[in-house]
């Protein structure tokens, strides 16, 4: 309402009158209101589609789609398998990144922990290709002979149950290739929460006598919490969707075993959308939309967890310090 | 554990002589507290030298507050009385800091260990904030390994909340988080965590320059208390501070620009309020700079 321009009433009210809206905040504020809608507004997309080109394929009677099964026991293995797949990733690569990153951060000296930190993050450049190639080529025919002996000595576990698989292309090889993809993306997220731990807090656990580990596991672990949960869920999040690594390196048959070693291997949804795709037709691409429409709740099911796991004890979380 | 067995590894010959000494003090229940000797200490971070030509004596079971203008190496020497000044890196000193007759940087001897026995409060309260009050209190003596039994621990974070004088405020809200206090309550928290190990003395750094007036005194208070017990050694910009803590006012001032910090003069804090002997001493305590 007030102008101002318009020559001040008395009593000041022309300093009380709404600030002037300067031209770059204005703009800025539209960009950047823009942005959140437009993410809003893809992700709404790829909702819709996925329902819409997916829901024919979840109705479709067995006879109509290739797999000759309805869509509930079609997609249960996948999901078992994709599920299965990204927690062994996981399993290997939390520890191993939380272990690098505090290395990186605490033992080495800053600079070779800088440069450390580089090559780390070259590590998550390299595109799955390269990845799916070298676990196909190199790394399933090293893991035969390892294997055979769990396989041997271990095989009154369920996991290790065998026949172990010639190739080595299981699930765990799968595992194991995606845990190397994953670590990176966790390891650099783990870094930066732990470099952001207040000196303050440092100091202090320091001053009653911690030793070095005492002080990371009384003031750095807790502190990073929050970062470590949310780099673990980013890389769960790629381990869930990823899709030229699994489907290169695993020898899948679309079973549900918890067997890591043997050579009959649960699929996964985005490996099986990429084989199975080129040569789909009719209501078997829609049976494979769906497929990736429950993926999509999964990876959404996943994020939420995470953000519960984080906000849950927000009290303690550092936040308020 | 105290000084004795921190450092008896490194010391073997002068160890048995404490064991004797401690055995004549008889069954006394007040731990003797340990004053400190410095003598001719430099302090360097890298190539930068921080703090030259420190010769200090500090009184056992009494306040020592270190006063000075900024940047003049009061924090840097407090931090050298428990070696957490080597946290920076490029940190060493030359010279010796005795503590009941042995020096702190012996080789062999394990700076982790020496901050067991030597407390120290900073500036800023900083309770660990994922833990709860009672947590806080207990985390240097968990550091230790032992496992706490519960009443044990309950002991131990009454003993020491008490002594903080922090009990009657937080009895109710123990597992609560620390970090949901108040800036006093949180700097006197710090306080009972560093006592809660029994150290023999606590270095105090500027511990009320974030704290409100009434948070201050209740905190300088919680000191003139902490004497029975404790060698205190205490950094204060705060000069009336420094007249109402101390027993012992060690005055600290640059000896130029870009040279390094040293002591000016320390005395009777009377003294050195009332009659100093150098005319900077003065300067500084009647406001004429710093």
């Amino acid at each position: 309402m007030t102008d101002t321009s318009t020559p001040s009433p008395p009593r000041g009210a022309a300093e009380q009158g709404p600030a002037k809206r300067r031209l770059a905040d204005r703009v800025f504020l539209g960009l950047s209101k823009g942005a959140a809608l437009a993410i809003v507004a893809i992700l709404a997309g790829v909702a819709i589609f996925l329902t819409a080109e997916g829901i024919p394929g979840i109705t479709a009677s067995p006879d109509e789609v290739k797999s000759g099964e309805t869509f509930l026991a079609f997609v249960l293995p996948l999901v078992f398998g994709t599920l299965w797949s990204a927690t062994l990733a996981l399993v290997i690569a939390l520890p191993l990144a939380v272990a690098v990153a505090l290395f990186v951060t605490y033992y080495v000296p800053r600079r070779l922990g800088h440069t450390l930190g580089y090559v780390i993050d070259l590590l998550a450049a390299v595109p799955s290709v390269v990845f799916g190639l070298w676990g196909m080529r190199v790394l399933a025919g090293k893991l035969v002979g390892p294997y055979e002996w769990l396989e041997a000595h271990l095989g009154f576990l369920p996991f290790f149950a065998g026949p172990a698989s010639a190739t080595g292309r299981t699930i765990l090889t799968a595992g194991i290739v995606l845990a190397v993809m994953i670590m990176p993306i966790i390891t650099a997220i783990a870094r930066e929460v732990f470099r952001q731990t207040p000196v303050l807090l440092e100091e202090a656990a320091l001053a009653l006598g911690a030793t070095r580990w005492e002080m990371i596991r009384t003031v750095v672990l807790p502190h990073g919490r929050s970062g470590m949960i949310g780099g673990a869920m980013l890389g769960l999040g790629r381990a869930l969707g990823e899709t030229m690594a699994v489907a290169m390196v695993l020898s899948a048959s679309g079973v549900v075993t918890f067997n890591l070693i043997s050579s009959t291997n649960p699929s996964t949804i985005p490996a099986n959308i990429a084989l199975q795709f080129n040569e789909a037709s009719g209501l078997t691409v829609n049976a494979l939309i769906a497929s990736g429409l429950v993926l999509f709740v999964i990876t959404f099911a996943v994020n939420f967890a995470a953000r519960a796991i984080v906000n849950r004890r927000k009290e303690f979380s550092g936040a308020n310090a | 554990m105290s000084m004795r067995s921190v450092l008896r590894d490194s010391v073997p010959t002068t160890a048995a002589r404490t064991t004797s000494a401690t055995a004549a003090d008889g069954p006394a229940s007040r731990r003797p507290a340990i004053g400190i000797d410095v003598e001719d200490l430099d302090i360097y971070y890298g190539d930068v030298h921080a703090v030259r030509g420190i010769t200090l004596a500090i009184q056992a079971q009494s306040v020592t507050s270190i006063i000075g203008p900024s940047g003049c190496g009061k924090s840097t020497f407090l931090r050298s009385l428990n070696r957490m000044h080597e946290v920076a890196p490029g940190a060493r000193v030359e010279g010796t800091v005795r503590v009941d007759g042995r020096d702190l940087y012996a080789p062999g001897v394990d700076p982790v260990l020496v901050r067991r026995e030597i407390g120290m409060v900073f500036q800023r309260p900083n309770p660990f904030p994922t833990m709860s009050i009672k947590d806080n209190v207990l985390a240097g003596v968990r550091l230790n390994g032992t496992r706490l039994k519960k009443d044990e621990a309950d002991t131990i974070a009454e003993r020491s909340l008490r002594g903080a004088n922090l009990w009657d405020e937080v009895k109710d809200r123990l597992n609560r988080p620390g970090a949901g206090l108040s800036g006093g309550q949180q700097q006197r928290l710090c306080i009972a965590r560093a006592i809660a190990v029994e150290p023999q003395v606590l270095l105090m750094d500027e511990p009320c320059s974030a704290l409100d007036p009434i948070s201050t005194s209740a905190i300088e208070d919680l000191i003139g208390q902490l004497k029975d017990e404790y060698t205190i050694v205490i950094v204060t910009h705060n000069m009336q501070q420094a007249a109402r803590v101390s027993d012992e006012t060690a005055f600290f001032n640059l000896a130029g620009v870009g040279e390094p910090g040293q002591l000016i003069e320390s005395g009777p804090t009377t003294k050195i309020f009332s009659n100093p002997d150098n005319p900077s001493t003065e300067a500084y305590i009647t406001g004429r700079f710093g």
